[in-house]
Formats: structure tokens, sequence, C-alpha cells
């Protein structure tokens, strides 16, 4: 087991150093560098030569991203292309945004989809079920912008209950964020929800069906007995990694939702640093948005192996 | 010392009793089809019935109703099945929970996928203990344990703790006793419980299941498609066909004088081991649900039928000795003679015949280097899978390559069709072609020459193609045939195989199970090659089926001269076909020689445990079980492969010294420390003394 | 509820034969009718609404800024007057072109690739593994910004890069069904025949992971539409005045308050498109007997 880990745990380096080899290339591949972007329209000459010097533009490119990538790791991303403000301090406050929104809607998200998801298994094809799914199908399936514009246009526009828009600066405290993001959430636990039902759903159905579960009927398991001792443990296992892969695809969806509601979150200021070619900024955000994403598939296999007996007794196997 | 294997009580009491049932379902045009049509029978306390029947005959529905269970998509059309005057379809949810695993306990098929895989072997059977029986929380554990030494599972103590991934089928299959038997049932429902063991392990499980009967007096409903494991644990046997009880009787009138023309058929079609001819075919396949006519189900397979069997439907009627029977002509189904096989014994093949092909020292290895190993360029020294196999197949010879799971046979055909890497050792193909181990490296009339028929025709055959299109990729690579010439072609090999012409634009999906086969038996002999590799060929296939496709495989060598490498866990179809035998234990040759040979004395031990094991339609033969059925993981480094289990061990010089290969005059080899006279008289001695009723191991010198 | 494979439905030609009975199980069903019957809907108008669409798109009038639905304007007009009615009609077209095609695209490089490896394993499909992981890792917003800010966002560039990006998770969709398919007797078959390796992904491979591609296809398109109208939302993408969904609910944002009617026909008219196309892959998956929610969302 510890063996796999370590597996798991390097291929998770090996993908993170690709990504950040991606990501490198494919800012460099942008028109112009920080220092046209900078200097704007005097970006010519001695000028743009110097500036280049000072930031140190003018190496092979091999030699910028091992500095890059070793200055990331120590948490260092530099500085903004159009001033002296380290993307460290900016990206921090933003990210700590992002995950209160992120955090807020899984915590709401993950109970509520187990709950629907083995609610609609056990009682599959009946009304409530179809009910259930068929509105989780609406709300997975329509583009974030479009159902946070619905739900903006409900709550805020017609029923005037919640704010439509994020006023809160960037640095404020939770305290005071929290009752903006309720429509924010909303809109991001919706759509999360949906896809996590649907798979716990189809867990849930595939576990009934096993012969296991045949089989404690059969030796006269009381029904919510069976449910609980044999269905669920087996039907929630394999949701755990669906879950984390779900989990890490929805963070596109959570940049989407920041521009919507104007929420000073790390995918705002993505778009803002993509719309300024503030290319540091670019290659800080994506790198921990690409760890985010190794990190909760890391953490899903890790709970896996110590929930999965299979997993975890590997080595009393082996002969 | 085969005595009835329970007596059953004086003035039987039912247990279970079944009136009229139908169940089916409704198909996607709306039509009610029948899977069980009106069954009467009673099952009564103390007494062990065996119900079998082929797949698709409705035997695991019926024992599944008899718990008022139905799976999905079932319904009772008609009729009641009760427990003890309980109308078991009628019962609340309560009273069923109650009696299933309680008073009617039921021990499932594939165990390992039985038991749920997150609880622990304690905390499963701790359930039933706790749901079904008045033990107090406290006394649970120690039951628990009581209970896995009464299954004769060693170490009890640690396999609660256990996993059930962590246990071997066989012992999963005993943990699943344990639990049936935690609520003290009075009745044990087994649905097809030793299917898919192997044979020494099967015949534990069958022995345990008779003594467990014998001791608690449970009375047992014993479903399976094997008449010899049925024959062993049951005193009444009932035959189902189509979803019909078509004959019921005690256990030796329906073995010996069946007066059903199906079960006739039936016992005719399995291969005997003291038997070295080939099974007698029954033509035709079931009726699918709803398609029996006005008649009897089994009409369009019965040599006797008339036009009366067409037009009315048979009803039970008592016959003969006390047999029940659904046949309008039972009696004079009871004066003809038993069918027996036209096919002449073997010839054996000379021993000068030139080889197709000689496998020599060959070892192959599944372990794969780890990237480091590879990186460093280390070799990896583990024990190879399988190791110092030689053999010289002769041309036109059947050889049969016999063993339990694990023991190397389809590997060792793997590494002949060149999809597995060979470690050390010569395949040498003809008279001195050399055969590389990779597939891709040999030359087109290489491949050509060699050809491969597999397990499973739903696996081999790709369902998304016709059977012209699955017959043609053979012509078109070998032979370049293409329009006419390729459907010409393609229809002469499906008459060879006794299938028209018309089977040419069906998909896979529309066959049966023996038609499937017959495709790819004929796909095989589309290369016109001279070696066909069988592979388990038989093993999917029902009994009926099976001997028709032996039928056919011995047919096609004789018309071609073909060679087969026949691999096979089940030693009487391999006596039925094979003129040679290879006996292989852990990817180790331990015997090989001519079959008659092999099946006589003196045997390898292992051969002899593998042969004591091996169960017989026949109520006068008795297993012998001399051998632990303990699956060992990896194959030993030195020494004996089989001293582990051996019941015959020397001593320390097994362990340590690889045995010699004895071999005599004949052409026969043993590959034991002990003396090959030793043996014969160890071995005679044993079969003297012990089962003197035994018919299966003959004496040397036939 | 049983499935198509084991049913004995496709005859003589199977190919024709099995796309019409799965059409067929595809209608049979309320959603799956609804989403067909959607999608069908929805390429009709993109190809015909330009010969009967009322008013000119780009019709600019101060007079007619933001009025509400009328019997000339059954939409009502945005703020630049422009008549909504004619620009949700249009306002697909461009999305569903673009992705209509990359489509295709991603699937039948993604699916090869997927296939090929599959077969191959070994080595390369490490490496290949990982690098579809590192690719993974991105959000899709991102990847898509990103190219989109190199390359522009004309339709000759977003094509390909939907092709490309959105033919990556389709390399392992299709690497494990062809896993699956591999490890089957009449694949180690051919392979014992000695078939050419093109020959047994061409002839055994693809046949049998066709499905799964089409499934994975279905689903592709709508994430494709998602993310072409989220660029566009954002203004990333097509450029104003061309008639664009995201592109028209982005606009109607600032007059929410009191024009709400300017956000309510392009989000009809996305979801109405997405949700189509979604109760489809939904039926197509339940009529080739795989299911699709068991598969993650990549």
């Amino acid at each position: 087991m510890i063996q796999l880990l370590l597996r798991r745990l390097f291929l998770g380096l090996i993908t993170i150093g690709l990504v950040s080899g991606i990501i490198f290339v494919s800012v460099e591949a942008l028109p112009g560098d920080s220092c046209t972007a900078f200097l704007e329209r005097e970006a010519e000459g001695k000028r743009l030569e110097n500036c280049r010097n000072d930031l140190g533009l003018n190496r092979p490119a091999a030699v910028r991203y091992f500095d890059w990538a070793g200055r990331a790791l120590q948490g260092d991303f530099g500085v903004s292309a159009n001033g002296t403000k380290s993307i460290a301090d900016m990206v921090g406050t933003r990210l700590r945004n992002s995950l209160v929104l992120a955090l807020a809607s899984l915590i709401i998200g993950i109970p509520l989809a187990i709950f629907l998801g083995i609610v609609t298994a056990l009682w599959r094809d009946r009304q409530l079920d179809l009910w259930i799914s068929t509105i989780a199908i609406f709300a997975m399936t329509i583009p974030e912008f479009v159902s946070a514009t619905v739900l903006i246009l409900i709550f805020s526009v017609w029923l005037g209950w919640l704010p439509g828009i994020v006023i809160a600066p960037a640095h404020a405290p939770i305290s005071q964020l929290l009752p903006e993001v309720i429509l924010p959430i909303i809109a991001i636990s919706m759509v999360m929800t949906a896809h996590m039902l649907r798979m716990v759903r189809t867990s849930v159905i595939e576990v009934m069906a096993s012969d296991y579960v045949q089989m404690a009927r059969l030796k006269g398991v009381p029904y919510w007995q069976m449910v609980f001792r044999h269905v669920l443990p087996n039907a929630l296992l394999p949701a755990i990694n669906v879950i984390a892969l779900t989990v890490a695809w929805l963070l596109g969806g959570v940049v989407v939702i920041e521009v919507v509601f104007n929420y000073p979150g790390l995918g705002r200021l993505m778009i803002d640093a993509i719309s300024d070619r503030d290319l540091p900024v670019v290659q800080a955000i994506a790198l921990i948005l690409a760890l985010i994403y190794v990190g909760v598939n890391l953490s899903a296999d890790l709970l896996t192996m110590i929930a999965n007996p299979r997993l975890r007794t590997l080595h009393t196997r082996k002969s | 010392m085969t005595a009835p294997v329970t007596t059953a009580p004086v003035s039987p009491a039912p247990l279970i009793e079944i009136e009229d049932l139908s169940i089916g379902f409704t198909s996607r045009s709306g039509a009610t089809l029948p899977i069980l049509r009106n069954i009467d029978l009673t099952i009564n306390e103390g007494e062990t019935v065996g119900l079998v029947g082929e797949s698709g005959s409705g035997k695991s529905t019926l024992a599944l109703a008899m718990m008022g269970y139905l799976k999905g998509g079932l319904r009772v059309l008609n009729g009641a099945t009760s427990f003890r005057d309980r109308n078991t379809f009628e019962l609340s949810t309560q009273e069923l929970e109650q009696i299933r695993g309680g008073e009617l306990a039921l021990i499932p098929q594939n165990a390992g996928q039985s038991l749920t895989p997150t609880l622990r072997i304690g905390a499963q059977i701790g359930e039933a203990l706790k749901l079904h029986s008045r033990i107090e929380e406290a006394d649970c554990p120690a039951r628990v344990i009581e209970l896995l030494s009464q299954v004769r599972l060693p170490d009890p103590e640690q396999l609660v703790e256990r996993y059930p991934h962590e246990l071997s089928g066989g012992q999963q299959q005993r943990v699943a006793i344990a639990m049936a038997l935690a609520g003290e049932p009075d009745a044990l429902l087994l649905d097809e419980p030793t299917t898919g063991l192997d044979v020494t392990t099967q015949a534990h499980v069958l022995e345990l299941l008779r003594d467990l009967a014998a001791n608690t007096g449970t009375a047992m409903v014993y479903v399976s498609h094997d008449l010899g494991a049925i024959a062993r644990v049951s005193d009444r046997i009932v035959v189902m066909y189509a979803g019909e009880i078509v004959l019921e009787g005690n256990s030796r009138q329906v073995l010996r004088t069946p007066v059903h023309p199906y079960a006739r058929g039936l016992l005719a079609s399995i291969p005997k081991l003291a038997d070295a001819r080939l099974p007698v075919a029954m033509d035709g396949r079931p009726p699918s649900p709803g398609g029996t006519g006005a008649g009897c189900a089994f009409a369009d397979r019965c040599a006797l039928a008339e036009a009366r069997c067409r037009a009315e439907q048979p009803l039970l009627q008592k016959a003969q000795g006390g047999q029940t029977v659904r046949c309008h002509l039972q009696e004079e189904v009871a004066h003809l003679a038993m069918p027996a096989s036209a096919t002449a014994e073997r010839t054996s093949i000379p021993d000068r015949t030139p080889s197709v092909l000689d496998l020599d020292d060959v070892a192959i290895s599944y372990a794969r280097p780890g990237l480091l190993d590879q990186i460093l360029g280390r070799q990896s020294n583990a024990t190879p899978t399988v190791d110092n196999i030689s053999i010289a197949i002769r041309k036109g010879e059947t050889i049969g390559l016999i063993g339990e799971s694990g023991s190397g046979k389809s590997t060792i055909l793997k590494a002949i069709a060149g999809l597995l890497p060979t470690k050390n050792g010569k395949i040498t193909f003809g008279s001195n072609e050399a055969l590389h181990s990779n597939v891709d490296k040999r030359s087109n009339d290489q491949l050509r020459r060699i050809q491969l028929i597999f397990q499973n025709p739903d696996d081999s055959l790709n369902p998304r193609h016709t059977i012209a299109e699955i017959l043609a990729q053979p012509l078109r690579l070998y032979f370049g045939l293409t329009g006419d010439d390729l459907r010409a072609r393609s229809e002469e090999l499906l008459e060879r195989v006794r299938l028209g012409a018309h089977y040419l634009e069906r998909l896979p999906s529309q066959l049966s199970g023996g038609e499937k086969q017959r495709v790819a038996v004929a796909r095989a002999f589309a290369a016109d090659p001279e070696l066909v590799l069988c592979d388990e060929v038989t093993s999917a296939l029902d009994v009926s089926v099976q001997a028709a496709v032996l039928e056919l495989l011995k047919q096609l060598q004789e018309d071609q001269g073909t060679t087969y490498l026949f691999v096979s866990h089940d030693l009487a179809v391999v006596r039925a076909l094979a003129d040679r035998v290879a006996v292989l234990y852990q990817g180790r040759l331990c015997e090989i020689g001519p079959a008659e040979r092999v099946y006589a004395l003196p045997s390898h031990p292992y051969t002899e445990v593998l042969l004591g094991a091996v169960l017989e339609p026949d109520p006068d033969t008795a297993p012998v079980l001399t051998a632990e059925d303990v699956v060992e993981l990896s194959p030993v480094a030195n020494g004996c492969s089989f001293q582990r289990r051996c019941p015959r061990r020397l001593g320390a010089i097994c362990d340590s010294t690889t045995p010699p290969l004895q071999s005599d005059d004949k052409g026969h080899a043993i590959r034991c420390h002990i003396p090959r006279e030793e043996l014969l008289a160890l071995q005679s001695q044993d079969h003297a003394q012990g089962d003197a009723t035994s018919p299966r191991l003959t004496q040397p010198g036939l | 509820m049983t499935s198509l494979s084991d049913t004995a439905v496709a005859g003589q030609k199977p190919l024709l034969v099995r796309a019409a009975v799965v059409i067929g199980d595809i209608v049979s069903r309320p959603s799956g009718l609804i989403g067909f019957g959607l999608v069908v809907l929805h390429i009709f108008l993109a190809i015909a609404s330009p010969f009967f669409v009322p008013y000119d798109y780009k019709e600019v009038s101060a007079q007619l800024m933001l009025q509400a639905p009328s019997a000339e304007h059954w939409f009502g007009t945005d703020h630049l007057g422009r008549d909504i009615f004619t620009r949700t009609l249009l306002g697909g077209r461009e999305a569903l072109m673009v992705t209509a095609i990359a489509t295709p695209i991603a699937v039948t490089w993604g699916g090869f690739l997927g296939v090929l490896f599959g077969l191959l394993g070994g080595r390369f499909d490490d490496v290949l593994m990982r690098v579809v992981d590192a690719f993974l890792s991105l959000p899709w917003i991102l990847v898509m910004l990103l190219a989109v800010v190199i390359f522009g966002s004309s339709s000759q560039v977003l094509i390909p890069t939907l092709g490309f990006f959105y033919g990556i998770p389709v390399i392992r969709i299709a690497r494990a069904a062809t896993h699956d398919v591999v490890a089957r007797d009449f694949v180690v078959a051919a392979r014992a025949r000695g078939q050419r390796k093109m020959t047994i992904i061409g002839r055994e491979l693809l046949p049998n992971v066709l499905d799964v591609l089409m499934v994975e296809g279905a689903m592709r398109w709508s994430w494709m539409l998602l993310a072409f109208s989220s660029l566009s939302f954002l203004g990333f993408g097509v450029s104003p005045p061309t008639p664009d969904w995201g592109l028209m609910i982005s606009d109607s944002r600032g007059f929410m308050s009191f024009a709400p009617w300017a956000a309510l026909a392009p989000v009809v008219g996305l979801s109405s498109l997405i949700i189509g196309i979604n109760l489809t892959a939904d039926a197509l998956a339940k009529a080739m007997g795989i299911d699709r929610a068991q598969k993650a969302p990549l």
C-alpha cells in the first residue's frame, strides 16, 4: 500500500512538472512579453532592451523556466508585470476568497448530492427520482453564467432578496464576504450537486444489483441495515474518486461565476491578468489551479486507499 | 461404503411445498414468457434433493422462488410455494426476513461475489447470528469461530479478521456455508455451490456438505448442472427441462434407469473417466422461454417423438419403480437400452510419428521486471510461472494438457501461439523450424499452421461482425480469397461444422452457445492448420452441447489429420478425446504418457489426487480425497512442485531436489522420487483396501 | 431496458440497420424524443433562419432601445434597439457551426490515439497518459482563454483549438474502452492469427469502442458549446455585432433590472440546445447499453 501511495505521489509530481512546462511554454507563446505590456507604446529600442535586461527576459527560455519553477516552489511567484506588487500577496487574498466560495459550495454540495443520490437510487424510476433526475440534468448542463444570470434575475431583480453582485473588496474579512456570496454559492453548488448526484445514484444502483446485496437480502438482513452496512460503503467508495475529478473540473466554472458576480477571487484575477497580458500572474494562477487539481485527486486516492479494504490489505495478499 | 446419503424419516413431514407454480416475465413486445411452468414439488424434512438441468432450465429461479425471492422483472404467473404451510409469496417483509437465513438458508453460486467486500468475515457471519439465533451478543465471536471450524476452515481465529478478497475460492465457499449454518436452518438451498471451483476443492466441499446433512438432519435442495455433483449429495433427483419438471425419482433410479428420454440423453452425453470413447451428443437446443409449442417441450430433440408428442403436452405421471415422468412414451423408454457411444476406442499414434511441435525445456514468467530493474538491466529472479516443460507433439495426435487453475496450461498455449514471451527453452515447429516467441516475428505460413480455439465463444467472436466477416478474416489473410471464392469457401466451412450457409449473415448474438463454438472451430479450420490449440473449448458449454463439439473436433481430425493440443481441467473430457495426456501442477510437468497409462496405475501422486476427486454421475462411486485442497500462491523454487500437498511425500528430498522423470517402455513418464514399482504397489494396495467398488482406476496392462 | 447489444436486432446490414434502430430507441424514450427534437430544431433554425428572420440583426435604432416585447418585436429589443427575436434565432449559428465541426475532429483524433495506445500499451502509453493528465489538470477556461489570446477568436482558430483540446479527454475515454476490449479473446485471436495492428484497430477494436466514442462525442459537443458561449460571455469570443447567445446574455446584464427580456430569450435558446444535446446523449448511452453517469465528466 505504501508502494502504491508513493507511486501515485510520484505520478502526481510528474504531472505537476509537465503542467508547469506546458504553462510556461504557452505563456511564452503569447504575443509580446511583460516589457511590451508594461511599456506599452514606448516599448522600443533601448528602453525595451533595458527593461528586458532588468527582468532577465533575455536569458534562454530553459534557464528562465527553471528559475521560475524554482522560485515558485518556494512560494515566490515574482512580481506582476505592471508594477512592483508581489504576485504572492496579490494571489494570496484572491485564493482565500476563491477557496471560501469553493469550500462553501462543497460543504453544501457533497452531503446534498450523496443524500439525493441515495434517495433517487433507492426509489429508482419512481416519481421522486424522475423529478430530481430531470432537475439534475438541467442544473448540470446549463452553463454556469446562464444559471447565474437566471438566479440574479429571480432572487435579486424580481424578488430583491439577495444582492446580485459582490461589492466587498478583495481583502474584506470572510464575515463580510459571506452574506454577499450566497447567490454565487448556490450557482456553483447547483452544478456540482447535480454532477455528483448522478454518479452516486449510478454507483448505488450498481451495488444494489450486485450478488452480495442479493445475498444479504436472502440472508434476511432488514432493508435499512442492508442499505447502510452492505450497500453504502461499497457504493460510496468508487464515488470518492469521481467526485474529486468533478470538483477539479468545476474549477473552470468557478472562474466564470466569479466574473458574473464580480467576486474578487482567483478566477477574476486570472481573467483580468489575461486581458492585461500580465504573464507572471497568469502563470502563477495556472500553476496554483493545477496544483489544486492534482492535490484533490491525490487526497481522493489516499482516502480510497484508507477506506477500501482491498487496497488497504494489499500487502497481506503478497506471497 | 456407499450407503444412501441420509436416511429419510419414516413419515416425512413436508417442509417446502410448491404447487402448480409458474413464473415468467413480460418481454419487450409485451408477451408473457414463462421461465417456470406448472412446477409441483415437495421437499420433506431432512431430505436432500438434487435439482438438475442445463442453462435456461429454470432451476435457479425455482430455488430462489422457494425463498420467496424473484429476480428483477420476474413475477408469479400461477400457483404458490409454501414453507411450513405458509405461502411464501404472501408473507410480510418481516416474516420473510425471519425465514430467509433463519429457517431457510441459501448457499450461493459464486461465494466470492456474494460476500460483501467491505465487511470482515467475522462481521458477516456475526450479522447472520444476530439476526437468526438467540445467542447472546457476547457469545457471538466464539460461535462464529465454532462455525468456521465446523466447515473445516483452518485458523478460524485469524480468519474472522480477514476480508473476502483475501480468501481463496474454496475458502470463500466455506465461509458462505458457515454463514448459512449460522441460523441453524431447517433447509439449505444450494445454488451451484461448487461450480467454478477446482476439482479437488469441489470434492472437498461436497463431502463437507454431505457430512453436514448427515449430522444436522438439515434438508438440502442442491441445484446444479453437474449430475456428478448431484449424484454425490442427493437422495432424490429432479430433472428440469425448459422450465418444467420432466423426471423425478430417487437418485439410483434416475442415474441408472431414467425413464425420460432427455435424462437418458443427458447421462449419455457426460464423458466418463473409465470410457475412452466420445460421449453421445444430443442434437438441437432447448426451446427459449415461450418457444414451446402445444406438445412436449423436448419433442424437437427426441428421437422417439411421435405425432402425439408434438400435439399434446404430456402430464407428470407415475412410472416404473416410483419415478415420476413427463413423457407420453415412458413405457417404451423404460425398455430401451441406454444410448451408447458409437465411436471406436482410439487407436494410438505410433511413437515414431514425426512431431509437429517440440517444446524443449520451456519456461515462461509472468513477472515483469519493475521500472528500476529495467533501468539497471537487472534480470528478475522470481520463480517462473511455468518451468521445465518438454513435450513433443506428434503429427495427427491429440495431446491433453490437464491441470487445475494456476497450473499454467493456458499459459503454455499462449506461449506456443506467440502471445507470451518464453523465458527459457525452445519451441520447434515441424522438423526443424524454430518458432519465434513473438507472434509478430513469425512467417505468415507459420501463423497459418497454428490456430487457436478459445473457451468462450461469446468472447472469442467479435460481437459486431457477421459470421461471414468472422470467417473471411483468416481466409483473406492467409489465402487472399475475395468475392465468390471467399463466399464459396466460407459456405464450405460452415457445412463442415454442420451449420448451413444461411448462418453467414447472422451475428454471433443470434446463435446458441454450441453454434457459436462451431463457428469458432470453423474459423480455426479456415486456415487449414496443422496444429490446433484448444483452450478449454467445451468448458463454457452445456454437457449435451459439449458432446457434439467433441464429436465435431474428432471428425475434423479424422478428415484432415490435424493435431490437437487440448487443454482442459476436466479429466473425463480429456479421457474421451486425447491420445496422450500431460498433467501439470503449478506450471511443472508431473506426468506424461499415453492416455490409458496416465489414467491407470501407477500415477504421479498429484494425478492420483486429481483422479480421486472426479465426481461421476454414478450412485456407486465415491471420490477419494487424499490431499488437502489448499490453494498455493506461487510455485516452489526448489524440489518437487507438489511437495506441499503430496500425500505420499518422502521427506526432505522432495523439498530440495527436482524429482527424476521415470519412464517406461511405452513412453509413460512420472516425475517423482518414489520408484515406479513402489508407487504401483502403494496405490494398488490403497485402492484394494479403500473403495472396492470404484471402477475408475483400472489396473495397468490394459 | 435491455440494451441493443444483447438483443438480436441488427440483421442483414449491421451498420445502417443499427443506426436506424438506435435512433428509434432514442425517440422511444420521452426524454430522448424531447432531446433529439430540440437538437433537430436547432440545427434546422441555424440553417434556415437567415431566410425568414423579420429584421436585420445589426440594424441599430436609438428610438427602439430596450423596448418590451410587442407585436412588432416579439421578444423586445436590446440596448442598441436591435430586434431580439432576430438575434436569438441567429445567435446559435456561429456556436453550432464551430462546435459541430470541432466535435468530430476531437473525437476522431482523440479516439484514434486512445485506441492505438490502448492497444500498444507499454512505455509510450505511460508517457502519453502523463501528458494527458497534465493537460486535464488545467481548467478548461484557462486553456481556452490562453488559446484565444494567443491565436485570436475567429472560427478558423476556434475550430482547431476546440478540436485539439477537447480531443485530449477523449484519449482517456477511448483508451479505457480499448483496454476492456483488448483483453477479450477475439482480439487475442486476431493477434494470434498475425493480423496487422491497423487491421486489429480498424476491424476488431473500433467497431467495439464506437458506441463509447459516439456518446462521448455527444457530450464533448455540449461542453464545447458551453466553452464557446462562456468565452463569448466573458468577451473573448465572437466579436460584435455578430449575434451570439453568450454575448447577448453578457450585454443584457447591465439592464437586467428594467429589461429582463433581453436576457431571457438567449438564455432559453442556449439552454434548450445544450439540454437537448445532453438528453440525446443520455438516451444514446441507454440505447447502446453504456451508462454515461458512470464516467467522470472529463
